[in-house]
């Protein structure tokens, strides 16, 4: 097949489209700008639908994910992108290294207490509307580690998630069942309730005096953002 | 001296502890054994002078790893000694602190690797080091309170860690006639770190004057799972998510061989073969990754090499499933053997094996005229990240970053174990001591791993059906002897992956202590980069092929 030519089944279609085709696109349009969705269309160049919709509709449609790789969910979520899965296929395959350019942010792997303020950091550089799908056990309550003196029991506890894919790792297949869950809710307009109150990134002063407060007072400033982790709280 | 320092060098078949004894004289105030080797007591401030003795004299070269414990009544940090010669050499240096004042003299001085194996020490054991040339926390945050590996830890306590960012670095220095440097932040969120890597850089124009890693965003608390796990069961799983390549079987052996020669377990013959056959297929499928990623490094786009090194993981892992039953996270081998046997029917398992390995030299070649062919690449990484191999040696690096630098260093041919010395294959190394190299001994290792392989296949095929034996005998419940030490290594994708365990007479271990081969082969990254440009130290840092998981354990 020649790339020069579009391809038959568009332009070759036959009367009676060619004759709507006519009516509404005028004669003499390059063949080019007619599609199978115009197609569909039929006679009339105006659709009703409500803008909310619509506005979903093409958000779900393409989405452009933040390339995040924290733990071993990372490799999964590479072969994901990579040949044989592609979700690419699904309107979501692009990763982007920056934060301020994408709307899904996949949290693939372990969260532990170094990482946490700075996770927080990139989902709050991520502009809104934004989604998250955590990947793996990790992310749903701290996985096989959830006993660990560093580790954060689940990245709810720190970001909303929008969709949890369970599985240590998930296989490529199931990231790809989650990814198109999510854009099922986005294009119905859903979103995740947040389930527990998360850690915060808050000025040091701000923090309720205790003990731990009084004796880091020498060695933070005031000023700097801190998170606090109440380890007895967690889920 | 001379005629006494070769008598210490030689010493053919096994070390000469009484020798050794002789040299260290007084400074060696008791003997242990430990199952793999000889320890001596030293008094924690005469560790310098113990090691000096061992390395000059007796040509202990490698400091393996240094683990520290807390007992009931003291602090103990044990330096595990080998010879890059001979790696079955080993002796033990054991320093005991009090409780009351645990001070202990650094062995910086000696072994530059020191340096990061006595910071995690000081961070989660909580020993300080004398002389030691910057201790502070390196896995937890700074802001940490307590030492969760110590006996008093109180894991419920509220901890607070601090978001600092850093001040501009333009306001300060640009406009400061007298300094013309900048600071960069390279991670801990960047693509080119592999994972949660932190690279605190100075620039000087586009030169790196200073780079150091800060690692720990993915501390994920490995020893303390370890060692709350029994040893039969509950410890396996966790290996495979050290080094998470898709390496797992690699390292499952490294957890096994220490618990099978702590608790003297044999292993069948069948069950070595299928090891051996296993655990080259993950090192394919670790050296894919690297090399692919690696290709990402370089020439920046998620092209044709990265997805062609996916694709051909997409086959080993295919290969991998039939066999263990999981793509990434085998679990598969079991103390005294391995979980089951190879998938029925066999003949279809073996054909596919067989198609991957009939498929690889063409892939191979693809890579070749891609990448090392590439003149692009070429005039990125030849003579670009230069580590001399005396650099590698004081930094104990180990694995494909050694080979690279003409080292000939590899547990599979050394310390032999598995099945390996009855096959025939090649170990590889490269003398270039750059990017360049490193990648070389990769992609020409994976040729070795499908050799080893192949033969693998051969004799598993031929193998008679009444003696297939998959599994030894095991008690239901290991509980080694009280007080019995062992450290024991295999080559895993990244080099020597060790395991030192400590029984206390229970059915889980006292310490656990992982020897991570990429905690050291990151470590050089500032011998390779300082003074190199910014794109170069990059493409070093790929070329170090490391797995943040293993490096934070």
């Amino acid at each position: 097949m020649s790339s020069d030519n579009p391809r038959e089944s568009i332009v070759g279609s036959k009367a009676p489209q060619n004759k709507t085709r006519e009516s509404r696109m005028g004669e003499g349009v390059d063949n080019r700008f007619n599609s199978r969705l115009r197609e569909a269309f039929g006679s009339t160049p105006f659709i009703l639908t409500k803008f909310d919709k619509f506005m979903n509709w093409v958000r779900g449609s393409s989405m452009f994910m933040l390339q995040f790789g924290i733990a071993c969910c990372s490799i999964e979520m590479m072969h994901t992108y990579a040949v044989k899965h592609d979700l690419d296929r699904f309107g979501s395959g692009v990763p982007r290294a920056s934060p301020r350019q994408a709307d899904v942010m996949i949290v693939p792997g372990t969260i532990v207490s170094k990482f946490a303020p700075r996770m927080k950091r990139v989902y709050d550089q991520m502009p809104e509307p934004k989604f998250v799908v955590g990947m793996g056990s990790c992310t749903v309550s701290g996985g096989p580690f959830q006993e660990g003196y560093n580790v954060i029991k689940g990245a709810e506890e720190v970001i909303p998630v929008d969709i949890h894919v369970p599985g240590c790792p998930p296989r490529p297949e199931a990231l790809v069942y989650g990814v198109a869950k999510l854009q099922e809710r986005v294009a119905n307009g859903e979103s995740a309730p947040v389930t527990v109150k998360p850690y915060e990134l808050e000025r040091f002063a701000d923090l309720d005096q205790d003990e731990i407060v009084d004796e880091l007072a020498k060695e933070i400033d005031e000023e700097t953002l801190v998170m606090r982790y109440n380890w007895t709280d967690s889920p | 001296m001379s005629t006494q320092k070769e008598e210490l060098e030689i010493a053919e078949g096994g070390v000469d502890y009484d020798a050794l004894e002789d040299r260290l004289g007084d400074t060696a105030i008791d003997r242990e054994s430990h199952v793999n080797a000889e320890g001596f007591v030293v008094r924690p401030d005469e560790v310098q002078d113990a090691l000096f003795a061992l390395r000059d004299d007796a040509g202990f070269d490698h400091l393996s790893l240094v683990t520290a414990q807390e007992y009931e009544d003291r602090y103990e940090s044990i330096y595990h000694l080998k010879k890059f010669d001979d790696p079955t050499q080993e002796v033990s240096v054991v320093v005991p602190t009090t409780k009351d004042d645990p001070v202990s003299q650094s062995a910086e001085p000696v072994y530059r690797t020191a340096d990061w194996h006595e910071r995690e020490a000081y961070d989660l054991v909580g020993i300080d080091y004398d002389d030691h040339p910057d201790l502070r926390r390196i896995l937890l945050p700074e802001t940490w309170k307590g030492h969760p590996l110590g006996k008093d830890y109180d894991q419920n306590k509220p901890q607070v860690v601090s978001f600092k960012q850093h001040a501009n670095p333009l306001k300060q220095d640009h406009k400061d006639a007298e300094s013309d440097t900048m600071f960069v932040n390279i991670g801990p969120h960047h693509p080119a770190t592999h994972g949660v890597l932190h690279l605190e850089t100075t620039l000087d124009g586009e030169t790196v004057a200073d780079v150091e890693p800060d690692i720990g965003y993915l501390h994920r608390c490995e020893e303390q799972m370890a060692q709350q796990g029994t040893y039969r069961h509950q410890i396996m799983p966790y290996p495979d998510r050290w080094d998470y390549s898709s390496a797992g079987l690699l390292n499952e052996w490294a957890y096994a061989r220490a618990a099978e020669d702590l608790a003297d377990l044999d292993v069948p013959e069948y069950a070595q073969v299928i090891r051996t056959m296993g655990a080259e297929l993950c090192r394919i499928a670790g050296h894919m990754l690297a090399v692919g990623t690696f290709a990402l490094d370089v020439y920046g786009d998620f092209t044709a090499i990265f997805m062609y090194a996916m694709r051909d993981r997409e086959k080993v892992q295919a290969v991998l499933e039939d066999l263990t039953g999981q793509r990434m996270m085998f679990n598969y081998f079991r103390l005294g053997g391995v979980a089951w046997d190879l998938p029925e029917p066999r003949e279809e398992f073996f054909g596919k094996t067989r198609d991957f390995l009939d498929d690889l030299p063409e892939a191979l070649e693809e890579y070749h005229d891609l990448l090392t062919g590439n003149e692009i690449f070429q005039s990125r990484c030849i003579d670009t990240g230069i580590l001399e191999p005396e650099v590698a040696k004081q930094y104990s690096a180990t694995g494909p970053v050694a080979r690279g630098s003409g080292i000939d260093y590899d547990l599979r041919r050394d310390d032999p174990y598995g099945y390996y010395d009855e096959l025939d294959w090649d170990v590889i190394t490269e003398d270039g001591c750059d990017n360049y190299s490193r990648v070389l001994v990769r992609m020409q290792e994976v040729e070795q791993s499908a050799k080893v392989i192949e033969q693998c296949v051969d004799l598993l095929e031929d193998w008679p059906e009444e003696e297939r034996d998959i599994q030894s005998n095991v008690p239901r419940t290991l509980k080694p002897d009280p007080d019995t030490e062992i450290y024991r290594s295999v080559e895993a994708a990244k080099g020597e992956l060790g395991i030192y365990i400590r029984s206390d007479g229970t059915d889980e271990p006292a310490r656990f202590k992982i020897r991570s081969p990429c905690f050291h082969n990151l470590s050089v990254l500032p011998e390779m980069a300082n003074g190199e440009y910014i794109a170069d130290m990059i493409a070093s840092l790929g070329s170090l092929d490391i797995i943040l998981g293993e490096v934070d354990r």
